[in-house]
């Protein structure tokens, strides 16, 4: 009866092993390997020049910058998208309190679920296009627009280097809430509703609700949110190219190490250089991830 | 920097998502893929077409090998290689085939057939996805056009290429003494503005300093934002500017000088007080708004009369072409003397060759290529481009006898004002890290309340940094 599994196995798992190693594994390689050379993208032959490459990038001035906006990123946006889509998947679930026995979101929270959604729909670059219309330096813009009837001064949301990277951290934001209120609430759903009728019953508020019972049997859910967005966070390239002004400016203030290898190869045509930025955001990403599900581990509750 | 502008659609949702996925978190193994041919090729000289040598085919083409051009689409169009210059070089070669293509990011497409050694036979590089042209020299990847400079020229066998072109072009296209690059449009670099609202208001074109703050005074009392550039996307135009005063202080070394890597090139007296003048430029008479702006932006605003003075090159008006309302008469006038003692007259200008065509070295009919751009030398050819895009081009005369648009006319009278004081930089082209971080400090200069000694430092320390970078190579002029 056994014989017949390890052709079985094999036979399906041999052409995704296949297209694995030679569309991801195989480019890495090919990364790190370029990393050492000096090629600029023209030649069929690169030049090996070892870790130049790297103790170049570490004294460089706009790689710190990225990753100093990469940490803001880190930390900001998990935590802003987190707190909104849990708050808004709590008001959408279990907000509007007991209903014929059964927990019910707030009124109209089928409707609100579409619209929060909504964003996660549109391309990255359709956001960026809507974005640079809200975010328009004079009174052609929305949100400008709407500071001028009032008779205040535009506020140049992209051009002060002050605040333009949070004001793409608003758009990324406002992008990903749609998604984790989706995975959120699939998580509520899953909570048996006996949990929430007994602590109903208890006398408990919204608040011990959500504190005491909601958050800690979701945690998983928010594991995994959080690994998600903090690669997100070190991504955010689509949105920088799109609507920061002159590519990750001004004055380099919204740059991101994705931006960064865009520009050093193929703007200065420094593909080894670039390559060298693509291992160092390798590294970043691993070590993030393995750090997140080290620290975040905790005993899944038994339900 | 192009002297072309950057295209406005060069933004469409498929090139950004393919970048976004070829770039942002796939960035590792995205760029091995791109280097999928590298040590594919080989460095086998490929065996090229040609023919035999004669009177009328002195570059010795083969006459039945096909050709293939990429030209960029930008504002200058196609319409000048499909109409005029492929049909003169099919007249010339009827049995070879001419595979035309034209693209809006050169650099995109082209970049992997260079790889793999397999390039189209003529390529005109520009727009805002330009090849690295120093990249390519370096790469042994660009024909050498000696030959083509010392053919005999279409229009009189007697007479080289060479020597029908305006003073400078060879020199312009010249990487480490050999010709390279066949820079094809001349481009007049100056102030633009409205010279029926000028006439309206009985303003008129400023030649010094004074003259030019007294003005930019009287336009911002009407109403009017007197001086602007768009900062999102064009600071390029306003460094172009700020450079032409340094030049005009100190004389064209000073720019030389900027080129050539010299050591303090960009902390030298005529940079800094031009930074200085233009820093208090942007800080009285700017807007701005417009740091988050793009060129075609502010350009509308200007020909909706809310900016005055706009700063660009001689493609101005082709480009506005479509919302020049009428009764806007586009004129230009060279950018002001800065002090009274200045090196060059008010009269010069900043004027160069530009808009890059090249061989491939590597490409299948390297011969037919060369003999393609003797074609866009010819008189014919060149009044073909100056007809189809309102740009002038490197063929001396070629305009003789043209009924030109106002602009135009302005351009070419400051040009013939200019008489031989108009020069150029190259640095931009060269090493285009420079060119971004003068755009950054720029816009810090003009918009964010810089000093002129910060933008010199920080232009120095980024020259001294690309000086020592071993992987560029270093061109001098």
């Amino acid at each position: 009866m056994r014989h017949g599994r390890y052709p079985f196995i094999i036979g399906f798992l041999a052409a995704p092993v296949a297209i694995y190693v030679t569309f991801v594994l195989g480019p890495y390689a090919q990364a790190f390997y370029l990393a050492t050379t000096n090629w600029r993208g023209v030649s069929a032959n690169p030049e090996f020049v070892g870790l130049e490459n790297f103790t170049k990038l570490f004294s460089d001035d706009v790689f710190w910058k990225a990753i100093r906006h990469h940490g803001l990123l880190l930390l900001a946006l998990p935590l802003l998208t987190i707190v909104l889509a849990l708050f808004f998947a709590f008001m959408l679930n279990v907000g509007g309190g007991s209903r014929g026995g059964a927990m019910a979101g707030v009124r109209g929270s089928r409707f609100y679920r579409v619209v929060f959604f909504f964003p996660q729909v549109l391309a990255v670059v359709i956001v960026g296009v809507i974005f640079s219309r809200v975010y328009a330096p004079d009174d052609s813009g929305l949100l400008n627009g709407a500071l001028a009837t009032v008779g205040l001064d535009p506020v140049l949301f992209m051009a002060d280097p002050d605040i333009a990277l949070w004001s793409i951290i608003a758009v990324l934001v406002w992008q990903a809430v749609g998604f984790y209120v989706v995975l959120f609430s699939a998580g509520m759903s899953s909570v048996p509703k006996e949990i929430y009728e007994a602590a109903t019953i208890d006398g408990a508020g919204r608040a011990a609700m959500f504190f005491r019972v909601t958050l800690p049997l979701l945690w998983d859910t928010l594991q995994v949110a959080w690994v998600y967005l903090g690669i997100a966070a070190f991504d955010a390239f689509a949105i920088v190219q799109v609507l920061s002004v002159d590519q990750g400016g001004p004055d380099g203030a919204t740059t991101v190490l994705g931006m960064e290898i865009y520009r050093n190869a193929f703007s200065y045509s420094q593909f080894g250089y670039a390559s060298a930025m693509g291992v160092a955001l390798f590294f970043l990403t691993i070590t993030f991830a393995a750090l997140t599900l080290r620290v975040s581990k905790r005993d899944t509750i038994e339900l | 920097m192009s002297v072309t502008p950057e295209s406005p659609a060069d933004l469409s949702r498929r090139t950004v998502l393919r970048r976004a996925a070829a770039v942002g978190l796939l960035a590792t193994p995205a760029a091995g893929l791109l280097s999928g041919c590298v040590g594919g090729g080989d460095d086998e000289p490929v065996e090229q077409a040609a023919g035999d040598k004669s009177e009328a085919n002195p570059l010795g083409v083969k006459e039945d090998a096909p050709l293939e051009l990429t030209i960029f689409a930008g504002g200058l169009g196609t319409k000048y290689a499909t109409d005029v210059h492929v049909p003169s070089y099919k007249k010339a070669f009827p049995k070879a085939e001419v595979k035309f293509s034209s693209t809006e990011e050169v650099g995109t497409v082209l970049q992997p057939r260079f790889t793999s050694n397999t390039p189209p036979d003529m390529v005109n590089n520009a727009g805002s996805k330009l090849l690295d042209q120093g990249a390519l020299v370096q790469a042994g990847q660009v024909q050498d056009l000696t030959e083509l400079f010392d053919a005999p020229s279409l229009d009189d066998p007697s007479k080289k290429v060479r020597d029908l072109l305006v003073p400078g072009t060879v020199e312009q296209g010249t990487f480490n003494g050999k010709p390279y690059v066949l820079n094809y449009a001349f481009t007049v670099f100056g102030l633009w503005y409205d010279s029926a609202l000028f006439a309206k208001n009985g303003w008129t074109a400023p030649k010094t300093w004074a003259e030019f703050t007294a003005l930019c005074d009287k336009i911002k009392a009407a109403g009017i934002t007197p001086y602007s550039y768009a900062g999102a996307n064009a600071a390029y135009y306003q460094y172009l500017v700020l450079l032409t005063s340094a030049a005009k202080i100190g004389g064209p070394d000073v720019l030389k000088n900027i080129d050539n890597l010299e050591d303090g090139a960009w902390q030298a007296e005529p940079v800094k007080q031009a930074a200085a003048a233009w820093a208090e430029i942007g800080a009285k008479y700017g807007n701005r708004a417009h740091l988050g702006l793009k060129h075609t932006e502010v350009q509308l605003q200007q020909n909706q009369g809310k900016v005055a003075i706009y700063p660009s090159g001689s493609w101005l008006e082709n480009e506005q072409a479509k919302d020049t309302p009428p009764g806007f008469k586009y004129a230009v006038m060279p950018v002001p003397s800065v002090t009274a003692s200045d090196a060059l007259p008010p009269t010069a200008i900043y004027a160069a060759a530009g808009e890059m065509y090249f061989v491939p070295s590597k490409g299948k009919n390297a011969r037919g290529g060369m003999e393609y751009l003797r074609h866009m030398l010819s008189k014919a050819g060149a009044k073909g481009f100056t007809e189809l895009t309102k740009v002038l081009t490197v063929v001396q005369g070629a305009v003789d006898g043209l009924d030109i648009s106002p602009g135009l006319t302005s351009g070419n009278a400051m040009l013939t004002a200019a008489g031989k004081d108009y020069f150029a930089y190259r640095f931009d082209t060269w090493y285009k890290k420079l060119d971004d971080e003068a755009r950054a400090a720029t816009n810090e200069l003009m918009f964010s309340g810089g000093t002129a000694q910060k933008f010199c430092d920080r232009m120095q320390k980024v020259a001294d940094a690309v000086k020592k970078d071993s992987s560029i190579e270093k061109f001098k002029r």
